[in-house]
């Protein structure tokens, strides 16, 4: 594992205290899980995904993702409806591992309320926790 | 006693590590209230050769010795088991292995069970099969709680009633402390499962059928297809004959969902019921809905082909109370057993076989028609068959017992109360013409 | 020291299909003395594609993979929490008797006496060995067994007339609890050992209330301690109408000391293929034979077996049954190998036995709590938990030290588990180890954490002498091959 000072925090997502990322795109909220999770989990196998049409409230669990011997939840960082799940990680679980802000994207939601944003943590508020 | 190997001067020399006085204090935790005051009353050790005794004793009470026929199938089969598969499935390195969780060391149970997979994937003509399950009923009731647990809406599983009775109890147990309800599909008077009536049922998750079914006759899985699709619901194709399908056109043909079986019949004894081994299969889409243990392969560090246990994350011991099932363990000895059996008989022997059950089953009907007894359905069947036998046969099948150790069917009755006097044979490629005669002469 | 493990000629061995030449058979068909009865094509297949080997194929085949296994028979399975202990030859003989193997399970009461009566026998003797008034065979394994006395507890609330929603389950417990708690529609509340590594009085109290249905607790428990304070927290739950579920796994440590029924627990199950000997045959069948209360015989899975004068019979009319387990009665024929070892035991052997084990293991644990750190320095049962914590200065891993093992001759311990130890290595060398065996096995301990100094590297990348090197789990799990 990392130190936190290797891992990458990007300032253009918000992030929750449970690890996930959202990032505003249009009307549409991108969601994935942070650099810092990524490498506590390990090398990621496998991503239990929602269905498209599926309804969140903020917090809510939507999936999990696994390495070999542990699963994790995830949970949405702001309440909507799926419109898009990331089919590449089917077959290519590893790009949570090595692009978790891009091409490791897992879910786009069309949001409730964009003002759910404001609950989320900033990279300098996230930093803070993980350094806690 | 022979499997204790402390002498008296090892047992001194580490309690002097441990620092007890005698065996006794090593239980110092234990408070004195909750140590038991008696000794256990058990019958005093038997030597070996007494134990033999004894146990001959007990052996020699149940109907099956030397010359014992057979006709009797219901779930347990009485087929011939060639040599090599006792004699293999013997060697220390299979029986006293333990679950292979250090792959390393493990390689011949995870390589057979990989190869156990792929062959009764062959078999059902399905994607994927897990390790084994503890026996058919069991496999069946996981299957209900898969197609319940997917289903977003429907909370009832539709399930033939010519299903095994002991397979639908089961199901009913586990299903019991949930919200889910199994409704059951009534048979009509060909001895089949009434697809209309599964047709006008709703709210469904998932329909169980089981072909052969309980009376012998293949089900029409297609009809059920047909109607699963309508209702978006899943197949689950279950069966008690594993050997039926070297021949029978296999579950996966007809677009089963999941499959949940008997295996007993590939070179397992019958051993009063169990262990059997439970067949669990099912499509690629439902992988990670399937419980217990997956096969797979992979490479070491130096790029030679190996084994594991994977998709581990779906058990108990990963997802704890979010498991679907609590199973840790999979018949694996048996699923050994079974691989041994498929590579020996192989594709042209499997077929062989299957089809010789069928001709002496055929064979056995017609004389007992002859015999006086009633067919009652007259659809195609595999190796057992009801018939309605003449007022009297129960005297007569327990002196046929009695006198030529010939069990004689199995009487319907207890597990459908309206069929006095049908009873349910079984005629596998054990059986003799010559019994066969014998049975028909002693009805007459 | 002379190690037990060293390299030798074994084979390579491919697949069986790769070995698969149209036109073998490796059986003997019986010759048709009957008419053929063909099928209507439409209900047919072509022949399912299995591989087709002459009968030395398939002996070479298996007799080459066998070779690939660690077993018993070959070498010691210090393996905490699952009892690998020696499984008597004897009772192999016993259950392939034709008697039992060729016993049809319907063949009715009157031609089944033998198989009854050895079923009814069992049951007494597991029941006083346990304390218990009764006792069910059908469970096929220790999870069903499990699931089976959970199944009881849920009927038995409902026949109160108010069922719970929640249960307790002590962090110490084994990973099944929680998901069989589940299936019966339970909530689990995961509770705390206390410093000790034991279930304190209090934080049950705390816990228990009227919407908990009970408590599943080890005994002794995952950390190889025994629950000093089962019988007050028995009567804890008890006092708010809940009930008490005993995972009795881990049984062998306590034969002839303790009886679980004499402590206020009111549901055990029994695993055995680990108390009784029977063998674990690559990851089963097993039998999870469950031990009841007076009030709870009327949940208890049907068929029954029922003694009357000196005849047995089945018996299913039991209206508050929880159902069947099972198609038939339960894995008989590893009923048979646990009676006979019981039998050849006896009462006092079996006490014995439990008094051996817990030596052996407090033996170990004497002789390496000064090599590995030992978290729990206390009196142990039949097992105890050690870390890697001496061993973390080298970066090396309890997964290292289990692998380098291998290369000494030696199955590795259970690793990471229990989860309440970080990074466990949790022996149980069982009783039939005998002391010059064990003392091999410490000194290859010894060694091995000598090595993590000295040679750290030799450590990750054991093991080195087994057919294969670490495997490529990964991509196994990323990429599932399941079929060939």
């Amino acid at each position: 594992m990392k130190s936190i000072e290797e891992l990458n925090f990007p300032s253009d997502v918000k992030y929750t205290d449970d690890h996930e990322w959202a990032k505003v795109e249009g009307d549409l909220v991108s969601v994935g899980i942070s650099d810092y999770a990524q490498d506590q989990l390990g090398e990621i196998v496998f991503v239990e995904m929602p269905e498209i049409g599926d309804t969140f409230g903020q917090g809510d669990e939507f999936g999990s993702v696994e390495s070999v011997k542990a699963v994790s939840e995830i949970f949405l960082p702001i309440g909507g409806e799926i419109v898009e799940v990331n089919s590449e990680l089917e077959d290519a679980p590893e790009l949570v591992n090595t692009n978790c802000y891009d091409k490791g994207w897992l879910v786009k939601i069309k949001p409730d309320d964009l003002s759910e944003m404001d609950n989320l943590k900033d990279q300098a508020a996230y930093l803070e926790m993980l350094k806690g | 006693m022979r499997y204790l190997p402390h002498t008296r001067q090892d047992i001194d020399q580490m309690l002097a590590v441990t620092g007890h006085a005698d065996l006794n204090q090593l239980f110092e935790t234990i408070p004195d209230s909750a140590k038991t005051k008696t000794a256990l009353t058990l019958p005093e050790a038997l030597s070996e050769w007494d134990l033999n005794t004894e146990m001959e004793e007990l052996a020699s009470k149940n109907a099956a010795c030397g010359s014992y026929t057979c006709l009797m199938g219901a779930g347990s089969y009485d087929h011939h088991i060639p040599a090599i598969v006792p004699y293999l499935i013997s060697r220390s390195e299979f029986m006293t292995a333990y679950t292979p969780y250090q792959p390393e060391v493990s390689q011949g149970t995870l390589q057979g069970i990989y190869e156990f997979q792929t062959m009764i994937t062959a078999l059902l003509d399905m994607d994927i099969a897990t390790a084994s399950h503890y026996d058919g009923g069991t496999a069946l009731a996981e299957c209900a709680l898969i197609a319940l647990n997917k289903s977003k809406k429907a909370n009832k599983i539709a399930v033939s009633s010519l299903i095994h009775p002991a397979h639908r109890q089961i199901m009913k147990t586990y299903l019991n402390p949930s919200e889910y309800e199994m409704v059951e599909i009534p048979a009509d008077e060909n001895g089949l499962t009434d697809v209309a009536a599964f047709n006008a049922m709703d709210d469904i998750a998932g329909v169980a059928v089981q072909s052969p079914n309980f009376f012998g006759n293949i089900e029409d899985l297609g009809s059920f297809r047909a109607g699963a699709d309508e209702k978006k619901c899943l197949l689950i194709a279950s069966f008690t004959e594993a050997l039926a399908h070297g021949v029978l056109k296999s579950p996966g043909r007809f677009g089963a969902d999941l499959v949940a079986g008997e295996g007993q019949s590939l070179g397992m004894t019958k051993s009063f019921g169990g262990p059997g081994l439970g067949l669990l299969a099912g499509t690629k889409k439902l992988m990670r809905n399937l419980p217990g243990r997956f096969v797979g392969k992979t490479t070491d560090s130096n790029g030679q082909r190996g084994y594991v246990l994977t998709l581990a994350t779906r058990e108990q011991h990963i997802r704890r109370e979010k498991a679907s099932s609590n199973i840790c363990s999979n018949n694996g000895l048996n699923a050994m057993t079974a691989a041994i059996y498929m590579a020996s008989a192989g594709k042209n022997g499997i077929r062989e076989i299957a089809q010789l059950n069928h001709d002496k089953a055929v064979y056995l009907k017609n004389k007992l028609v002859n015999a006086g007894f009633k067919s009652v359905f007259s659809g195609p069947f595999f190796n057992e068959f009801v018939v309605k036998a003449p007022s009297g046969f129960a005297d007569k099948r327990r002196e046929l017992a009695q006198k030529h150790n010939l069990y004689a069917g199995i009487p319907l009755e207890s597990y459908y109360p309206d069929m006095t006097n049908h009873y349910l044979f079984c005629a596998t490629e054990t059986v003799s013409r010559h019994a066969m005669d014998l049975l028909a002469k002693e009805v007459q | 020291m002379t190690k037990p493990g060293t390299s030798g000629l074994i084979f390579n061995e491919p697949e069986l299909w790769e070995k698969s030449r149209e036109g073998r058979c490796g059986i003997s068909v019986p010759r048709s003395d009957v008419p053929r009865a063909a099928f209507d094509p439409a209900l047919t297949n072509d022949a399912p594609e299995l591989p087709q080997l002459s009968e030395l194929d398939v002996v070479r085949h298996f007799t080459r993979l066998s070779q690939w296994n660690f077993c018993i028979d070959s070498g010691m399975y210090p393996l905490g929490s699952c009892t690998m202990k020696y499984n008597p030859k004897t009772n192999e003989v016993q259950a392939a008797r034709t008697g039992f193997a060729a016993a049809h399970p319907l063949a009715g009461d009157l031609f089944s006496q033998g198989a009854l009566k050895l079923m009814y026998k069992l049951e007494q003797m597991l029941g006083e060995i346990t304390g218990f008034p009764a006792v069910t065979l059908q469970p096929a394994a220790g999870a069903h067994g499990e699931l089976t006395g959970m199944l009881i507890i849920h009927a038995w609330h409902a026949k109160q007339g108010k069922q719970r929603s929640k249960i307790l389950v002590p962090d110490t417990a084994h990973g099944t609890n929680p998901a069989s708690a589940t299936l019966c529609g339970y909530q689990s509340v995961n509770i705390k050992s206390g410093p000790d590594g034991i279930l304190e009085p209090d934080t049950v109290a705390e816990a228990m209330d009227e919407d908990t249905a009970g408590i599943m607790i080890t005994n002794p428990n995952t950390l190889g301690l025994f629950e000093e304070n089962i019988k007050e927290i028995c009567d804890i739950v008890h006092a708010k109408g809940g009930l008490v579920y005993g995972d009795g796994a881990n049984m062998n440590a306590v034969m002839g000391i303790i009886k679980p029924g004499e402590l206020g627990i009111d549901v055990l199950h029994l695993n055995l293929h680990k108390t009784f000997s029977t063998p674990h045959g690559g990851g089963g069948p097993g039998s999870g034979p469950v031990a009841v209360v007076e009030d709870l015989i009327p949940f208890l899975p049907v068929p029954k077996v029922q003694k009357e004068n000196d005849t047995y019979s089945f018996i299913t009319d039991c209206p508050d049954t929880i159902g069947r387990m099972h198609t038939f009665y339960g894995h008989f024929g590893v009923m048979v190998k646990a009676f006979a070892y019981i039998l050849s035991m006896g009462g006092d052997g079996l006490k014995r036995a439990s008094q051996l084990a817990v030596l052996n293991a407090n033996y170990i644990k004497e002789s390496l709590k000064t090599t590995l750190d030992l978290p729990y320095d206390r009196p142990c049962m039949h097992e105890c938990v050690f870390t890697d914590k001496t061993v973390q200065e080298h970066h090396i891993s309890t997964m290292d030290m289990a692998k380098r093992l291998l290369d000494y001759g030696f199955h590795p311990p259970t690793v990471y588990f229990p989860l309440v130890v970080d990074a466990a290595f949790m022996v149980e060398p069982t009783e039939t180890e005998s002391k010059d065996d064990i003392d091999q096995f410490i000194e290859a301990v010894k060694a091995i954490v000598k090595e993590a100094a000295s040679n750290p590297e030799k450590l990750k990348s054991a093991p080195h002498l087994p057919k294969v090197t670490r495997l490529d789990e990964v991509t196994a799990a990323r990429k599932p091959c399941l079929k060939g």
